[in-house]
């Protein structure tokens, strides 16, 4: 199973170590750095890399490689899938993933490093296990352990390792109880240069925040379970009554958590709520190029596009943009070549549209591409998964609810 | 500051250690000073120091023993969370001296009340057998000892335990292999994949392969060679394929776990169906991996290295999630690749127009690796299917013309693949390309336009010792893969077209002659000898035509991807194409399915699992268990009521069907949970003879302790056409769960005709009857028997009502312990009855065995003998159950019952009364 794991950063050292079974020099990780240096940008580090005597499987995540190093055969994806945890449990813990946070907290995260894995194999990796065993920090809790001596570090085991519930801990207590759902639906799509869609398909997530006290036993119904597709749930979810009655009956975790991805089905054709209508052009003669993009609404029923953003990556030739906005702001960066048009509320009446003059080097190649991200608050969409109820069992108190829907862009790009 | 005496000050400077350590920095140099505070009290300092010695001890061997004692005395502690980590770390420390008291520690630990600590002891084996690999058969019996263990915490880590001590034990599953089928869904993911994993593994070795009937029908067969196929066919009439139960249980028990948020677990799932599933149901897991899609990028990258060998054996399974393919221009490089890969792969004749419109809006694509991939997969795209072979060829010819020398590069090297084809119709193209050659620049290219022209001259007769011409002067210039080809044109043109070129070739061989590549100078003088004439050329100089200007087979476009899928899937080895350490095979399919009552020898065991998961899914289960084989047979005190029914038939076949039961009760909350199953055994009547009955293993008849069983009718024989039905209490203790009573039931059919699928339906429990707080009460099992016989079934509806008496197991006790625990139980939990005896059972013998015999109680040994005492405990709450009699003149007795549970005490007064009175 996993060996040992190294955090390197963006660029290249290892500011953190950790071995779980005995110790392996850190030369292993030049390795990596080959193929590090070969791979022009960090993304496309192959995950998996073969040494002569180890694998080296990485992750890279918030602008660190998360490096295991492993000895025999184990499925890549364990691996993969862990390491995202512990990028997960280290964002729970500290708000945050990222090497000064690590750096900082270098005690506390070798210490949940020491407890998530023994000997290589998963030990303890639901969050609210690790917050009874070592309880993040907070400037309130530093405080009263200055003063008292009290430790950060929980002396019993906690309850959950062993019930059968093991994400929730026990014994947990709030004045005001309330549960938060956020439906949050994302429209991947590709559009093709003259707008047209070549794919497009619906992806959401059920966001939870639940604080309530005790064990609450929580269902959650749907109006129209028809329309997904496929699912995938927490483990608190069970999974007998969603087969039988398409309800999600479960034991929430205490916090946020993300209760259910799903899948609409993509039998409905899936409305884009916007289109673009752009022509981009480089002249074979000069050094310059054109450029003009309109944005419209459409099918929206009603409700306001808001937050919207176009991202474009230019060809490396490209050499400043001169455009003028009818709405909104633009930047463009020239060491990455990205032209970040930040639009906001989109206006029906008036149709945002930029345009103008791009100068370049004399030779181009490829196109640019174009991303976008949009939000639209409220539901807006036909066939957007509406939450009936929320029934609580096993306690006794009246919880607050509450449910916030939001549609917004997942992976949305246009093609040139 | 260690040294202190203060914790905080303790604290800070441990913090800083570890920090050092975090940092990879050395810091051994502290090891005495850090150990002396292991016995601190502060548990933060404590853990601290665990995790620096932990780090160091390898290091230190010697300074490191101090700290042993420490750790062995938190093995005994109360706190199971001190135990636990005592034995982690103890187990973490990496000195070989230790290693009889690890394997001490384990043993224990194996056995510890705690599951955690348990768990504990399941990781602790592989560390201990990687330090000292000779304690292997020691920590095989431990792994066997924790495989048997209930608990769903357990259950994964002893699994990668087995995986890693002893993955060849496949004999160790057996008897757990449905216990782990059905703990599956409630144990944490981790544990989930490594056991999956591992039953795919075992699955393969026990079961046979379901597609065994396929695969003639022109689909590819997945599994099995070719040579056995024609075999497989003439058995398929013989021996139509039925599905082993427990090969059943296991894909059903697994599908749900397509929906778990971890990646790796659908992952396992996947690999499973893909290995062990029907050809029809492997469907299931496509839109489950299509979902992964979605996920980390490196997941991506793992899930489409899989899905590509998927999508080479079974390409319909994903051919409708074709468009989560379509590659993005955000995606990483390796990602479009093999996207690229799993689109070229789901090609076929009715979605190639799409993919190809896909693949010409990748090729402006900014990437040029990505390009190059492109070209590539329309270059297999067109060799695959015929149909769009012109209108790929005519595109990438359209590339020629591209302004990226390397894009027209890659086109080149495809387009002379493709034309290799059909050289004859596309002479045009190759003078097209000849042309190029002034302008490329990339060897590979140049290389490859150079071999067409030379493999095709005859089509091409003026421009090809133009070329060659050109070639001659540039030679000494050009990359080594270019000259090589440049040596292969002159040999071809010489003996095609002497006359042009004679000299040309004489000045390339002998400026190769010179060259600095020994391979060059080789070529070229192997080259001279062949085809220049001389006097001393060889025999083979006069096949020297045949040899360069043979017909050459067209290259196959091949997948990567094409022969991987003998690798596990999911695996490490599968990523890399190569064997990882530690892999283990996945072995192909018997011929003949093991025998498959070696996963039931605990016949109890396992029927106890079923019977826990009958709850989620309800019903159905019981017709999957298949025919069982029948270990013990007997001759029975109950043949002769069978007799009867078998002297009328006359055919002398008869069927006999036994069956064990058993019964329970749990906790008070957990109403549901509240009753165990009685389970069916089908057995086959493989008997001609009369008076045979067949007993399961653990039906023999081996009489509890101290009485004769009383049997009780379920279902008479005549209301039950035919079939009979008596059950028994066993007394016997039900291994799987402590807390159950075992139920023996014997079925005798007495009909004429054969009595198939005996089987429960629809058990119902009735928790009205039981009274307030006393579980072990009314437990009353309504229980419906399907009786099917030829085509007609028949239901009856029976109950088992258990006597209090059985609700108990005896437990030895003394004299003095009998007295001191009858102290205890006074008052409210006392109840005396006075009596008169029965006039047979006046003696000591007589009332011991009518005791006994209405309840589960043994005898306490008693020195006087007016009075016979009994105990037992009950078998849900252990409380005691104390029996009294003490017997006066004529017949005159006093029974004094004591426990706890005031209900069960009147209700076994009742009983025993009822037993002494008759």
């Amino acid at each position: 199973m996993i060996h040992s794991l190294f955090l390197i950063n963006h660029s290249g050292d290892i500011f953190l170590e950790k071995h779980w079974k005995s110790v392996i020099s850190r030369s292993v990780c030049d390795y990596f750095f080959e193929a590090r240096e070969k791979a022009v940008d960090p993304e496309n580090v192959p995950p998996v890399l073969q040494t002569p005597h180890h694998y080296l499987i990485s992750i890279y995540r918030g602008k660190l490689f998360f490096l295991s190093v492993i000895q025999t055969e184990v499925a890549p994806l364990f691996v993969i899938e862990f390491l995202h945890r512990v990028a997960d449990t280290i964002q729970d813990y500290f708000g945050e993933c990222s090497e000064g946070i690590i750096k900082d907290n270098i005690v506390t995260v070798y210490e949940l490093l020491e407890e998530m894995l023994d000997n290589g194999f998963p030990l303890a990796t639901e969050s609210n296990v690790l917050k009874e065993m070592i309880r993040p920090p907070t400037i309130l809790r530093s405080v009263v352990n200055t003063l008292t001596g009290s430790s950060n570090v929980g002396d019993t085991l906690p309850t959950g390792q062993l019930s059968n519930v093991p994400w929730r801990r026990a014994g947990v207590k709030y004045t005001n109880n309330e549960a938060y759902f956020d439906v949050i639906e994302e429209i991947d799509a590709i559009l093709d240069k003259s707008g047209t869609t070549v794919f497009a398909e619906i992806q959401g997530v059920i966001e939870a925040c639940v604080r309530l006290t005790g064990m609450p036993d929580l269902t959650l119904s749907f109006m129209n379970p028809r329309l997904l597709d496929d699912v995938s749930f927490h483990p608190c979810v069970r999974f007998k009554r969603w087969e039988s009655e398409r309800v999600l009956s479960f034991i929430p975790p205490d916090g946020n958590f993300t209760l259910m991805n799903y899948h609409v089905s993509s039998q409905n054709l899936v409305a884009i709520p916007v289109y673009v209508k752009q022509s981009i052009s480089f002249f074979e003669t000069g050094p310059c190029g054109r450029l003009d993009i309109t944005i419209g609404p459409k099918q929206t029923m009603g409700k306001t596009v808001e937050n919207m953003m176009v991202t474009i990556h230019m060809p490396k030739a490209v050499l400043n943009a001169n455009l003028t906005a009818t709405q909104g702001t633009y930047t463009y960066d020239l060491t990455t070549k990205v032209l970040v048009w930040d639009i906001g509320k989109l206006n029906p009446q008036k149709l945002p549209n930029l345009r103008g003059s791009l100068s370049t080097q004399l030779a181009i190649s490829g196109n640019p591409r174009y991303i976008m991200t949009l939000k639209l608050s409220q539901l807006m969409l036909v066939d957007c998964l509406k939450v009936s109820r929320l029934d609580m069992y096993g306690e006794k108190y009246k919880p607050f609810k509450g449910v916030k829907y939001l549609t917004k862009a997942g992976k949305f790009q246009v093609r040139t | 500051m260690l040294d202190s005496n203060k914790d905080s000050l303790k604290l800070e400077a441990m913090k800083r250690i570890v920090a050092m350590i975090a940092r990879g920095k050395n810091a051994s140099d502290l090891f005495p000073a850090v150990v002396k505070n292991v016995a601190c009290k502060n548990i933060e300092v404590k853990k601290l120091v665990y995790v620096y010695l932990v780090r160091y001890a390898e290091e230190q061997q010697d300074l490191a023993l101090l700290s042993i004692s420490t750790f062995q005395r938190g093995l005994k502690d109360p706190n199971q969370l001190i135990r636990a980590s005592a034995l982690r770390v103890l187990s973490s420390i990496r000195v070989t001296i230790i290693v009889p008291i690890m394997m001490l520690a384990i043993k224990e630990a194996a056995s510890d009340m705690s599951p955690y600590v348990r768990k504990t002891a399941a990781h602790a084996i592989p560390k201990l057998y990687s330090l000292d690999p000779e304690q292997k058969d020691q920590l095989i019996e431990v792994i066997e000892k924790l495989l048997a263990d209930k608990t769903t915490l357990v259950a994964g880590s002893v699994v990668m335990a087995f995986e890693e001590v002893c993955p060849e034990r496949i004999d160790l599953i057996h008897k757990n292999y449905r216990k782990l089928c059905n703990l599956l869904i409630d144990v944490e993911e981790w544990g989930q994949v490594v056991i999956i994993n591992m039953l795919t593994r075992y699955a393969r070795t026990q079961f046979l392969n379901p597609n065994i009937n396929e695969g003639s029908g022109g689909d590819k067969t997945f599994y099995g060679s070719d040579e056995d196929e024609d075999e497989d066919e003439e058995e398929k009439e013989k021996n139509p394929y039925v599905m082993d139960p427990d090969h059943r249980l296991l894909l059903r028990n697994t599908k749900p776990l397509l929906q778990s948020r971890n990646a790796a677990v659908v992952m396992a799932v996947a690999q499973l169906y893909f290995h062990l599933a029907p050809k029809a149901e492997v469907g299931v897991i496509a839109k489950a991996l299509v979902r992964l899609l979605r996920s980390h990028s490196e997941v991506q990258y793992v899930v489409l290295q899989n899905v590509a060998t998927m999508t080479i054996k079974r390409r319909g399974m994903f051919e409708p999630y074709l468009k989560s393919f379509y590659i993005r221009s955000t995606d990483p490089t390796q990602i479009k690749v093999l996207k690229l890969e799993v689109l070229t792969n789901l090609a076929n004749e009715t979605n190639i127009s799409t993919i190809l419109r896909e693949f010409q809006t990748y090729i402006k694509s900014m990437d040029k690796d990505f390009v190059a991939a492109t070209i590539q997969a329309i270059g297999r795209c067109a060799t695959n299917i015929g149909e769009v072979r012109d209108t790929c060829l005519n595109g990438l010819v359209q590339l020629l013309s591209n302004r990226d020398e390397l894009v027209v590069a890659e086109s080149v090297v495809v387009i002379k693949k493709l034309l290799q084809m059909q050289p004859e119709k596309h002479s045009d193209i190759i003078k097209h390309m000849a042309k190029l050659t002034d302008n490329i620049q990339v060897p590979m290219a140049r290389a490859s336009i150079l071999w067409l022209i030379g493999e095709y001259c005859e089509h091409v007769p003026k421009i090809a010792p133009d070329v060659l011409r050109k070639m001659a002067k540039s030679f000494t210039n050009e990359e080594d893969i270019v000259k090589l080809q440049i040596i292969n044109l002159a040999a071809k043109l010489y003996l095609t077209n002497s006359k042009q070129t004679k000299l040309l070739t004489q000045y390339v061989l002998n400026l190769a002659k010179y060259d600095q590549n020994y391979d060059i100078r080789d070529r070229a003088r192997f080259i001279r000898q062949l085809i220049v004439p001389t006097e001393k050329s060889g025999a083979l100089s006069k096949y020297a035509k045949k040899l360069f200007l043979a017909l050459k087979p067209a290259p196959v476009l091949e997948s990567p991807f094409k022969d991987r899928d003998h690798f596990q899937l999911g695996s490490l080895s599968h990523l890399l194409n190569a064997k990882a350490g530690g892999y283990q095979e996945l072995p192909d399919w018997p011929e003949a399915a093991p025998d498959p009552s070696v996963r039931n020898v605990e016949v109890k065991d396992s029927v106890r699992a079923v019977g826990t998961v009958t709850f989620r899914d309800t019903g159905g289960l019981w017709d999957l268990q298949g025919p069982q084989k029948v270990e013990g047979k007997s001759d029975s005190a109950s043949g002769s009521e069978s007799g009867s029914g078998s002297e009328e038939s006359g055919s002398g076949s008869e069927s006999v069907e036994s069956e064990e039961g058993s019964e329970s009760e749990e906790e008070e909350e957990d109403e549901e949970e509240k009753n165990k199953k009685k389970k069916k055994k089908e057995l086959k009547k493989p008997v001609q003879e009369t008076l045979t009955i067949l007993h399961l293993v653990l039906c023999l008849q081996t009489i509890a302790p101290s009485s004769a069983l009383k049997n009780y009718e379920l279902l008479h024989r005549i209301t039950g056409e035919g079939l009979s039905v008596e059950y028994c209490f066993s007394r016997q203790p039900f291994s799987p769960d402590a807390n159950m009573v075992a139920v023996q039931m014997q079925f005798t059919n007495n009909a004429t005709s054969d009595t198939k699928n005996l089987h429960m339906e629809d058990v119902k429990l009735q928790s009205g009857m039981r009274v307030k707080e006393f579980p072990e009460i009314g437990d009353i099992n309504v229980a419906v028997i399907k009786n099917k016989r030829s085509r007609s079934c028949s239901k009856f509806f029976v109950s088992i009502q258990p006597p209090v008496g059985e609700l108990m197991r005896p437990i030895f006790l003394t004299e003095n312990e009998f007295k001191k625990e009858q102290g205890q139980l006074m008052g409210m939990n006392e109840i005396t009855e006075k009596l008169t005896l029965d006039a047979k059972c006046r003696n000591e013998h007589a009332i011991v065995q009518r005791v006994t015999t209405a309840a589960n109680l043994s005898r306490v040994p008693c020195g006087s003998d007016k009075e016979c005492r009994f105990a037992g405990r009950t078998v849900t709450s252990s409380s005691l159950v104390l029996v009294t009699v003490a017997t006066k003149e004529e017949g005159a007795a006093q029974l004094t019952v004591n426990c706890e549970k005031m209900l069960i005490g009147t209700m076994l007064v009742k009983d025993i009364l009822l037993a002494l009175t008759q």
